[in-house]
């Protein structure tokens, strides 16, 4: 495989759009003609040679391309877009559309990267070594088609939206993720190793999430059904599953009707860590309510007063939200 | 003696209320009084008669203060401003007409630049959500004469549009609703308690955020499915059924939804899961979905970017093609990550509405705004054009919530020698082709 470095030399002004940066456009060119290659900042067209310093040369086809871009790339967007083959190795953290709508060959990025990476992907290897912001593997605004094929790993932490409308594929994540995990998808698996906030399988139709740490909230539209034993890779063990999303409609194979499945791994306790939102949430007494009452009756109490209140006598600290209701609920009743 | 003017259309809300009655006096440059209008819509009527106002455009100073320049001063330096740019921002539109949005995006793509409207803080995820999975919808008129079954979901229309519950949605009679309210059952979904939902037959306190959750739990419920937990998003297991049966027994139902969920956590899915009720519930009887939208003409700015360019809002043009993808062309997005290198703000006021950082970046870059109003944004604009009241003092096309255009009226006159904003729209316009063309 024939190796061509990229190094930034000139940071961009504005952000640069960088489409031509993928081994499919390489391959075959001379280093003139790479340096040639269009990018464009805003409504302004420049070429590659302004920002980067090329060397090296290409393979005859994108398969035999290996690309390495270097330099500060906080400020370029999709690096590798629509590649069928070949590598691109980032030494950096660039910035939005890294992979989308790949379709073969491998990417690995050293940093981390912003939203809608690997949108759409159909096929190949997307590896980050760092975080992912939102949108990984997630569909275009207004396509009911999102990841398709192909693998994305990050070895971090991802955004919300991950797999939006996610149809085929695997997405490992080794850290946390943010809400809104396989909203709609008909397909597809998500491995998240970390803990999960919520929505996670929201309106989803078919495909597997399974989830190795907490999941904070889960939907009340999903149904526990047993426990299952699991042996993969990585992944082995004794998993909770959850069908939904019950309020979706789903298809049915031989007369079954087929959900979409979380896989929550049960702890050494014996228990999975469900809605820990819910063990947190701390609720007064009915005789502790009393003696609220009776200390603002006939007054027009504030919340963070009444919050003041109830960790002063209780020792207790409640959310402004739950203190805002509460007192609704107290004037209610009046 | 004075002149009495009937039906005028109000340019406050989506609401767009066309039965107001101005008096005006015999020449026809005082605006006296306001009728059938609620207090915003009269305040804004009024407003233009007030003796403090900007005739003439302003430019901001060093120091801090503002010198009057002429019109063709302004024209000049916004024309300037907008072709040199490599990535100018060209925010607003919403309280504006829609002839004056059609020259906006003339402008947009002559030179390349992004053009977005409020929607992008506002209803811009409901346009993403529809994009996703459609919407059954009706038209007001429908609500008034059909609906038997109201939802307002995250929203106070009590407030926020305050004829609409009187004109539409809780107690006109109309033809197959001829017992008013009586025969009317509403739901309010807020965290809050509102003047709304004191008139709700059942309020839903859902937990703040927790939208997308009441929601799929409803769908839920509507298809007859065991939820998991006692307490879902706040609200009790059977008050979620006892809903859910209630929506199924009406003969036409209408969700109305605002701000509360396109703007909480989850954003789009939330719409996304509202979108997708109302098209379970019509299994089982006629079910639509309404979005609030909040300027007068915001809808319009869609309608005219979707016509132009295909996409509703947040349109990228600086490729010479239409690109859209909210989060990345955003106007919050491109201010907070210093994307843009100029704004052009026009009939809105992202000074009072955006995170402190993109107003900073406002302030930081090149930038025009064209609004009637001294705002924070005319303040910390470097160049601020007063234009005509549309609506007020210059007629023009707009369109109501529900996607009905409505034309709206002149009645009085504008002080003199001020121009429409649709006028300095088309004199930049043709300043801009005269400085690309050399």
């Amino acid at each position: 495989m024939d190796t061509v470095t990229l190094t930034m030399k000139m940071q961009p002004e504005l952000y640069m759009e960088a489409e031509t940066i993928s081994p499919d456009q390489f391959a075959a060119k001379s280093s003139e003609e790479i340096g040639a290659l269009p990018v464009y900042m805003g409504n302004e067209h420049h070429t590659l040679s302004d920002f980067f310093d090329i060397s090296g040369n290409p393979g005859k086809t994108a398969a035999d391309t290996k690309i390495v871009v270097s330099g500060d790339l906080t400020k370029v967007k999709y690096i590798g877009m629509k590649m069928t083959g070949g590598e691109v190795e980032v030494l950096g953290s660039p910035d939005m559309y890294v992979g989308a709508w790949m379709a073969g060959g491998t990417i690995r990025v050293k940093g981390n990267v912003d939203s809608f990476c690997g949108m759409g992907m159909t096929g190949g290897e997307l590896l980050i070594d760092g975080n992912a912001k939102n949108y990984l593997g997630a569909a275009y605004r207004g396509d009911w088609r999102g990841m398709q094929g192909g693998r994305i790993v990050v070895g971090g932490n991802a955004g919300s939206d991950l797999a939006l409308f996610m149809r085929g594929g695997e997405i490992i994540v080794n850290g946390n993720v943010d809400v809104h995990v396989a909203t709609h998808a008909e397909g597809g698996t998500v491995v998240i190793k970390g803990n999960a906030k919520s929505r996670v399988g929201g309106q989803m139709v078919k495909g597997d999430i399974y989830v190795l740490g907490e999941i904070e909230r889960m939907m009340p539209s999903y149904k526990y059904i047993g426990d299952e034993e699991i042996q993969a890779d990585g992944i082995s063990g004794t998993y909770q599953v959850w069908i939904g999303d019950l309020g979706e409609r789903h298809g049915k194979r031989k007369g079954e009707t087929i959900y979409g499945k979380i896989y929550l791994k049960v702890k050494d306790t014996g228990k999975a860590a469900e809605s820990v939102r819910a063990a947190r949430k701390i609720r007064l007494s009915d005789d502790q309510k009393k003696q609220i009452k009776d200390a603002f009756a006939g007054k027009e109490p504030g919340v963070q007063e009444v919050r003041a209140f109830i960790s002063d006598t209780f020792g207790i600290d409640i959310k402004p939200m739950q203190v805002s209701r509460f007192i609704d609920e107290m004037r209610r009743k009046e | 003696m004075t002149k009495t003017i009937s039906d005028v259309i109000c340019p406050f809300c989506g609401t767009l209320c066309d039965d107001l009655v101005v008096t005006v006096s015999d020449d026809g440059t005082k605006l006296l009084d306001v009728e059938n209008a609620c207090a915003i819509g009269a305040e804004k009527f009024l407003h233009s008669q007030a003796s403090d106002r900007v005739t003439r455009p302003r430019m901001l100073q060093e120091d801090g203060s503002a010198v009057e320049v002429s019109y063709d001063e302004a024209i000049e330096y916004t024309a300037q401003l907008l072709a040199k740019a490599k990535k100018p921002l060209m925010y607003g539109w919403s309280s504006t007409s829609c002839e004056a949005q059609s020259v906006g995006s003339e402008i947009a793509e002559q030179v390349g630049a992004i053009i977005d409207n409020t929607a992008a803080v506002c209803h811009g995820t409901t346009l993403v959500a529809v994009q996703n999975v459609g919407i059954p919808s009706c038209t007001l008129g429908e609500v008034k004469n059909r609906a038997d079954r109201i939802i307002f979901w995250g929203c106070n229309p009590a407030h926020a549009h305050p004829r609409h519950m009187s004109r539409y949605s809780i107690f006109p009679r109309g033809y197959f609703t001829g017992k008013g309210h009586k025969n009317r059952k509403l739901i309010v979904v807020d965290p809050r308690t509102t003047d709304t939902s004191s008139l709700a037959d059942i309020h839903l306190q859902v937990e703040q955020g927790a939208d997308y959750e009441l929601l799929q739990a409803l769908r839920a419920a509507v298809r007859g499915q065991e939820l998991t937990g006692d307490i879902i998003a706040g609200v009790p297991k059977a008050k979620v059924y006892e809903s859910a049966e209630l929506l199924k027994s009406g003969r036409f139902g209408v969700i109305f939804f605002g701000m509360g969920v396109t703007q909480s956590l989850g954003k789009d899915h939330n719409i996304d899961a509202a979108i997708m009720l109302t098209k379970d519930l019509n299994e089982y009887t006629k079910f639509s979905i309404i979005a609030m939208r909040g300027h007068y003409n915001v809808t319009g700015s869609g309608q005219v970017l979707g016509w132009q360019f295909g996409f509703p809002y947040s349109v990228d043009l600086s490729r010479g093609f239409a690109r859209y993808n909210p989060g990345e062309t955003g106007s919050i997005e491109l201010l907070k990550r210093k994307e843009a290198d100029a704004i052009m703000v026009l009939g809105s006021d992202p000074g009072a509405h955006f995170p402190i950082r993109c107003v900073r970046e406002i302030a930081n870059l090149p930038s025009v705004c064209i609004d009637p109003h001294i705002t924070p944004t005319s303040e910390i604009c470097k160049l601020h054009v007063p234009v005509a009241f549309v609506g007020v003092e210059v007629g023009g096309n707009c369109y109501r919530m529900d996607n009905v255009p409505i034309d709206s009226r002149k009645v009085v006159e504008p002080p003199e020698g001020m121009m429409t904003d649709e006028e300095f729209l088309r004199a930049v316009n043709t300043r801009i082709t005269e400085i690309k063309a050399a």
